[in-house]
């Protein structure tokens, strides 16, 4: 039996920028920014060094029914919103419960049930504690409730690797797949967790942009002037399937996932390695997945998430690997819009669309980061595309996949 | 002041549409939690922990088996009201 091919077949995201997929695409071609003063009462009261962030744009539990919703961390939530729209958008398959599976992503998980928890519990006692606490704050809550939801019996697995999460999940989606394990499977990444002690712990370890006073333009990647990442919430989901299968049900098909790559840097806990070995092999391990070569990858969607050390760290990476054709290769750092989060969808929506998205918030490009990158949209011609995603996560992961248009 | 049946019934229904979605108008004295109303054990207790909340009583977990209806739930609160 030979390797399956796996195919995209639905997109759903729900993210600072869009309620939808369609919406959150068009709203980053329009060089828009997710970021926002955020409004609530615990930053002042908490005095909190940052005091803006990506919020998703529209709150999941206004949009899932109360019943529903109650029962689901807000991390859940967005997952749930998302994976609806991707199902849909793929025809709602009709695939056997054991041959449908999950495969999802959280970098945090329920912190903000665990949190509220805890206050009930400090201020009420141990009586008042809800007994959906645990339930809803595991990070598995996405995964277990997707499945529940859909009827996935094949599997539902969890992904943990920070930043490099969604990314990740979609690799391991693919190589389940391939191994014949699974016709469709529900792929993504949820992250619900602008929340105090995150931004508290993040402006700490100086991560974050202070830019309080211009959220808008604070995700400067591959810009000189970047100082720190802007955190950002919702989920994207991808419904991957076997070429196969999708035919068999004459799906619209929106690319193919050819590659992946999945690494550990064992080098530094929230640190990249300097060198860059650890993201370089993940690359070479998509590109050879995908049987392919530096000169076929058309479109870069770059880790970049606008901090001082990573940005050119990345580039040295890509270096190592691509050589000089690094530097013809349009590029997009995305989290300039969408602050921290869903680099995988915005890859293959370029490929699909053949154009990459405008990184904005660039003044001056920082030439240690000498990236194809541009505030303005790219084209990526009328030819084959090849384009990979990178995420990269505290704890030294690496993960890269590589979509193919069709 | 003590609340009536009818009230506590009212503030029953309450708490149990919003943790299961079943309309109010269900929520009648001789429901069963399990057999008519479909309330797995969890939402049971979440119910319970929202009721203790909501009207000050006490429902120990060795009680919350014996009760079997709506109606038990009720005459329970209305008769261990502070």
């Amino acid at each position: 039996m030979s390797t399956p091919r796996i195919v995209v077949t639905g997109i759903g995201a729900t993210s600072p920028i869009g309620a939808t997929a369609q919406e959150s695409w068009d709203a980053l071609l329009d060089g828009a920014s997710g970021a926002r003063t955020l409004e609530y009462d615990w930053v002042e009261k908490y005095q909190l060094p940052v005091t803006f962030a990506a919020q998703a744009k529209v709150r999941p539990d206004t949009v899932l029914p109360r019943p529903v919703s109650k029962r689901l961390d807000p991390a859940s939530q967005f997952a749930m919103v998302a994976a609806q729209e991707a199902w849909e958008d793929a025809g709602s398959p009709e695939v056997a419960p054991e041959r449908l599976g999950v495969d999802f992503a959280t970098g945090i998980g329920g912190v903000w049930t665990l949190l509220d928890a805890w206050d009930v519990l400090r201020e009420k006692g141990p009586r008042r504690v809800m007994p959906m606490t645990v339930p809803m704050l595991m990070p598995n809550a996405a995964a277990g409730n997707l499945s529940l939801h859909f009827g996935a019996r094949a599997y539902a697995r969890t992904v943990a690797s920070a930043c490099a999460s969604s990314t990740e999940s979609i690799v391991n989606a693919v190589e389940h797949l391939r191994a014949g394990l699974a016709d469709v499977v529900i792929a993504g990444g949820t992250e619900s967790a602008i929340h105090p002690i995150t931004i508290a712990s993040f402006a700490s370890m100086q991560a974050l942009s202070r830019r309080n006073d211009d959220p808008a333009t604070a995700s400067r990647p591959g810009s000189i002037d970047r100082d720190g990442f802007v955190m950002g919430e919702g989920a994207a989901v991808l419904i991957l399937e076997t070429e196969e299968h999708a035919r068999a049900r004459g799906a619209k098909i929106y690319a193919a996932v050819v590659g992946g790559g999945v690494t550990a840097d064992s080098y530094h806990i929230t640190a990249n390695d300097p060198e860059g070995h650890g993201a370089a092999r993940a690359v070479e391990m998509a590109l050879a997945m995908a049987d392919a070569s530096p000169a076929d990858i058309t479109h870069i969607n770059a880790h970049a998430t606008s901090t001082p050390v990573g940005d050119p760290n990345e580039y040295q990476a890509l270096k190592a690997v691509l050589g000089d054709r690094v530097d013809e290769i349009p590029v997009s750092a995305t989290k300039a819009s969408t602050g921290h989060l869903l680099g995988g969808t915005g890859a293959l929506e370029a490929i699909r669309d053949r154009v990459a998205p405008p990184t904005i918030n660039i003044t001056t490009q920082d030439p240690e980061v000498p990236f194809r990158i541009s505030g303005e949209k790219q084209s990526l011609g009328s030819g084959p595309q090849l384009a990979i995603s990178n995420s990269f996560g505290f704890g030294g992961h690496n993960a890269v996949a590589a979509f193919t248009t069709v | 002041m003590a609340l009536t049946n009818d009230e506590v019934l009212a503030g029953l229904a309450e708490l149990i549409t919003d943790e299961t979605g079943i309309s109010a108008d269900e929520v009648a004295m001789e429901k069963s939690f399990t057999d008519d109303l479909d309330i797995d054990s969890i939402s049971m207790m979440t119910i319970v922990v929202n009721a203790e909340e909501k009207f000050g009583v006490t429902i120990p977990d060795d009680e919350v088996k014996n009760l079997k209806t709506v109606g038990d739930a009720v005459t329970f609160i209305t008769s261990n009201q502070a």
